[in-house]
């Protein structure tokens, strides 16, 4: 059983906490991304998993092995370990060819040579590099190195697959189809995948679950459409997807924007979430209709063409929103007074 | 289009090869005439019968002898050095590091002079002192032997591969090495299957120049073997042209011994080149994490102590005894205090005519050389980098040439040229020295200003174009500026190591035109070893001031950039 648990993980670089007591469980066969923005903690939390790290409190248990203790001073080294993992620089050995590369962490295993033949080929064979198997990497493509450092992870066919970043040196299109290689791979050998990313959309495409953290501290766990629908705290709104927030006053039963009660109350009521008086509403750009007549009353500043879609820029009071629609939908012109009505709308409390 | 005309890039180009032809080609050239051409026609066998004399294989072997076995020893001491203050939680690393980099700034012949007073057969402090001591009969260590060379090179050239090899350390991704660990190998599986086969180019990149630098260098084999009868190249040619009155056959050995080292420099550069250039050894990455540290554990102080004890020998030791015999009344008198006095330095500094001499002459050339060089420099540098001429391929392979000169050849190379072969006589005056300065330290200007010329971008000049700027202004206003650290760096280059110069001066000096480093080595000569240790002294002066002259400006380079 592969499942990885942290429990009070707390480590330290001088006076910065890096990661702040963190409570973990990475279930067994799951594919969890470690999601935040950069110095959040999410690649010391992988380095500390990776054995690369020790750390200054807490305990980190494989199944039912402890790997790190910092009460027991206890930590296995990485290469005891039997993690494959991907870095994001590749790291591949450029002075092996790419059978030598995907072969050594086999030869460093004392397998014998046949053994070590079979299962580097199969690992070649799964991520489609057995044609060029005898160039050396400086001949071969980013995304070839990244397949070559995926190959490697998987020869000695781990149970856990930590990856750091693994898809942020590669062009768009490649990344997108990276994505899929590895959750396919992942699916016929059954590993559990630890990811470790700062672009949230990778996050919701790969993961079964997901952690957001912010300066250390854990801010929500859950699958990514629990993340996305229900994101716990106004930042994990902001970072996952497009946001609009207005700081709202409550006032006779009804909400009305902040320094800006002209333009009307809101015609939906208050979420539950929210407690004070004043709160600030949380809304997707796709989650709110205009309409002439009605609404929270703004003014279009500006109409996008994107393509798929169209985007409105709507002042309301001295905020600026964010609304997209439909291409179809470009009834109203650049100036016009319109109406805004949240379909869905969240409330946090006010920072 | 309009049809090309002869213009200003065409102007540039054809002085800067004219400058190129005439400093470094001509000279080089007039050796291998010598050499090779017997009364207008070509000569390889009588050319060959003249190395056969067993005084010049003797020097063939000897140089062979000596550079490899201080490529050797150099190579071995830099890696580990390097390791250990990168790779390793040695105690007081970043200080280590700093002090296994001083040797770079003592002259070679100087810690020679040194070696010479502590270590010498008979004389020796040390080895009198052991006699003493043990009451034997014969002395324990010969410095003025082929090993005793090999030892004192190699104090001075390792920091050419520590640097290297420490510098690629730092730079290295470390998840190269975290990748191998991960992968279940342990720290000496992944130092010998990853980062010793990946530290490769770097090693053999410093080893190859303490090959290049250990076969030109004269003054280590010249105070510790002449005397020995034990020549390497550059000793055998300033013998051959000194000793035998400058007749032909001794200037054509001088001639062939020059081809030799020329032809030996050329293909130790062009292996340099192609281990430098092989692209699969890129393991340099942006993302930089804390490299892997290896705990030395319980060998953690004997290590420091090693690392002090090797800087303590051979930087401090031979400092110090330059220092003290530098204020004996009279060589040979014990260490103490009625014996020693401040007079020797009054009197070199102020009153010797020739010690006097010496510095003023050792000051100006360096100066004038450095500024002229550079200049040059900068010149033939923009006529590479920023112009596209046809033509050009000449520029750079005669930009290649200074690289390859040692110090003994452009000095052989100037005879030849500036003896009145050409109707000029430039022999015994200062000019001479300063010509071959320009010659010797082209490579150095070339190599600082084209990395700056590099690093300004073309749009950046056609920027100041795009603005309204003539190509004379873009120049005076944007590269210039941005270029002036990269031709100071070039000045500083050109300026330290032509002040403590001793290779090339030794063979042009005339009566009055002494520089530092010959005057301490005919004073050694003359067995006049105190004031040689004084002059030796005051030269380590000027030469820490220079360091820390230079250290102030570019620090304050960076801090106003």
């Amino acid at each position: 059983m592969a499942t990885v648990t942290l429990s009070h993980v707390t480590k330290r670089f001088g006076g910065v906490t890096a990661v702040r007591d963190l409570d973990l469980e990475i279930r067994d066969g799951e594919c969890f991304s470690l999601l935040g923005p950069s110095g959040c903690g999410k690649t010391t939390t992988l380095r500390m998993l990776a054995g690369f790290e020790d750390l200054d409190e807490g305990e980190i248990r494989v199944g039912d092995r402890v790997f790190s203790s910092s009460a027991r001073r206890y930590y296995l080294p990485p290469e005891k370990r039997d993690f494959g993992m991907v870095f994001q620089a590749f790291a591949v050995w450029p002075h092996l060819n790419i059978f030598d590369n995907v072969a050594f962490p086999l030869q460093i295993k004392g397998l014998n040579r046949a053994d070590i033949q079979a299962k580097t080929r199969r690992a070649l064979a799964d991520t489609g590099l057995l044609k060029v198997q005898n160039a050396f990497p400086g001949e071969l493509s980013g995304g070839e190195k990244q397949r070559i450092a995926l190959a490697r992870a998987i020869a000695i066919n781990p149970q856990v697959m930590l990856l750091d970043e693994p898809l942020s040196n590669l062009d768009p299109k490649l990344r997108e189809e990276m994505r899929f290689e590895i959750k396919d791979l992942q699916r016929r050998l059954g590993f559990t995948i630890v990811f470790v990313t700062h672009d949230q959309a990778e996050a919701m495409a790969i993961s079964d679950r997901m952690l957001v953290m912010r300066d250390g501290v854990l801010q929500q766990v859950g699958s990514p459409i629990a993340i996305y629908e229900q994101p716990a705290s106004r930042f994990v709104f902001s970072f996952i997807g497009l946001s609009n927030f207005l700081p709202m006053e409550d006032r006779d039963g009804r909400s009305y924007v902040q320094d800006a009660p002209e333009v009307g109350p809101l015609e939906v009521p208050r979420p539950d979430s929210v407690a004070g008086p004043t709160w600030t509403l949380a809304s997707r750009p796709t989650h709110i209709d205009l309409q002439a007549e009605g609404g929270l009353r703004g003014t279009v500043l500006r109409r996008v063409y994107l393509g798929e879609l169209v985007e409105y820029r709507v002042r309301v009071g001295p905020h600026e929103l964010r609304i997209q629609k439909g291409a179809r939908d470009q009834t109203f012109e650049e100036g016009a007074p319109v109406g805004l009505s949240f379909r869905r709308c969240l409330g946090y409390p006010e920072d | 289009m309009r049809p090309r005309r002869f213009g200003t890039a065409e102007l540039l180009l054809l002085l800067s090869i004219l400058i190129l032809v005439v400093v470094v080609a001509i000279p080089i050239l007039l050796i291998f005439w010598n050499a090779f051409v017997v009364e207008g026609k070509p000569d390889f066998l009588r050319a060959l019968a003249l190395l056969k004399e067993p005084d010049t294989l003797e020097a063939l072997k000897n140089s062979l002898v000596i550079a490899g076995g201080t490529t050797v020893l150099s190579t071995i001491i830099g890696v580990f050095f390097a390791w250990l203050v990168s790779r390793t939680d040695l105690p007081y690393k970043a200080t280590m590091k700093v002090l296994f980099l001083v040797p770079f700034m003592l002259p070679s012949f100087i810690g020679a002079l040194a070696w010479k007073i502590l270590l010498s057969p008979r004389g020796g402090h040390i080895n009198r002192l052991l006699m003493d001591l043990l009451h034997l009969e014969d002395p324990v260590f010969n410095i003025m032997s082929l090993g005793g060379i090999i030892a004192v090179e190699t104090m001075y050239l390792f920091p050419f591969v520590f640097i290297q090899v420490s510098g690629a350390l730092e730079r290295m991704d470390p998840t190269l090495e975290e990748a191998a660990r991960i992968s279940g190998a342990g720290l000496f599986t992944i130092t010998r299957r990853i980062t010793l086969p990946l530290m490769m180019p770097s090693i053999l990149a410093g080893a190859l120049l303490v090959a290049l630098y250990s076969l030109a260098h004269f003054g280590v084999p010249a105070i510790l073997g002449t005397e020995r009868n034990i020549f390497i190249i550059p000793t055998k040619i300033y013998e051959k042209i000194y000793a035998s009155g400058g007749n032909f056959e001794a200037i054509r050995t001088g001639t062939m011994l020059s081809s030799i080292l020329v032809l030996s420099a050329a293909a130790i550069l062009y292996l340099q080149s192609l281990v430098l250039s092989s692209g699969r050894f890129q393991v340099i990455s942006g993302k930089s994490m804390r490299p892997m540290v290896l705990k030395l554990r319980g060998l953690k102080w004997p290590l420091l102590i090693l690392s002090v004890v090797y800087i303590a020998l051979t930087v401090v030791l031979p400092t110090a005894t330059i220092f003290l015999v530098g204020t004996l009344k009279t060589y040979g008198l014990a260490f103490k205090l009625e014996n020693m006095t401040l007079d020797n330095f009054t009197y070199i500094l102020f009153k010797w005519e020739l010690t006097r001499d010496a510095i003023w002459n050792s000051f100006y050339l360096s100066l004038c050389a450095a500024a002229v060089t550079m200049l040059i420099g900068t010149l033939i540098s923009y006529v590479l980098v920023k112009t596209k001429i046809r033509g050009k391929f000449l520029l750079e392979f005669l930009g290649v040439l200074p690289f390859s000169v040692p110090g003994t050849v452009i000095a052989l190379g100037v005879i030849l040229m500036w003896s009145g072969r050409f109707g000029v006589n430039l022999y015994n005056t200062a000019w001479i020295i300063f010509v071959a300065y320009i010659a010797r330290y082209m490579a150095f200007a070339l190599k600082s200003t084209s990395a700056a010329l590099e690093q300004v971008h073309d749009s950046l000049e056609e920027a100041a174009r795009a603005c309204g700027a003539s190509k004379w202004q873009a120049m005076k206003d944007v590269v210039l500026p941005l270029i002036k650290p990269g031709m100071v760096a070039a000045f500083f280059l050109i300026f330290l190591p032509a002040l403590r110069e001793l290779t090339t001066s030794v063979l042009l000096y005339g009566p009055h035109t002494r520089t530092i480093g010959v005057a301490i080595y005919t004073l050694n000569e003359d067995g006049e070893t105190v004031y040689a240790a004084a002059l030796a002294a005051i030269a380590l002066v000027i030469i820490v001031l220079g360091q820390l002259l230079i250290k102030r400006v570019t620090r304050a380079k960076i801090e106003s950039a």
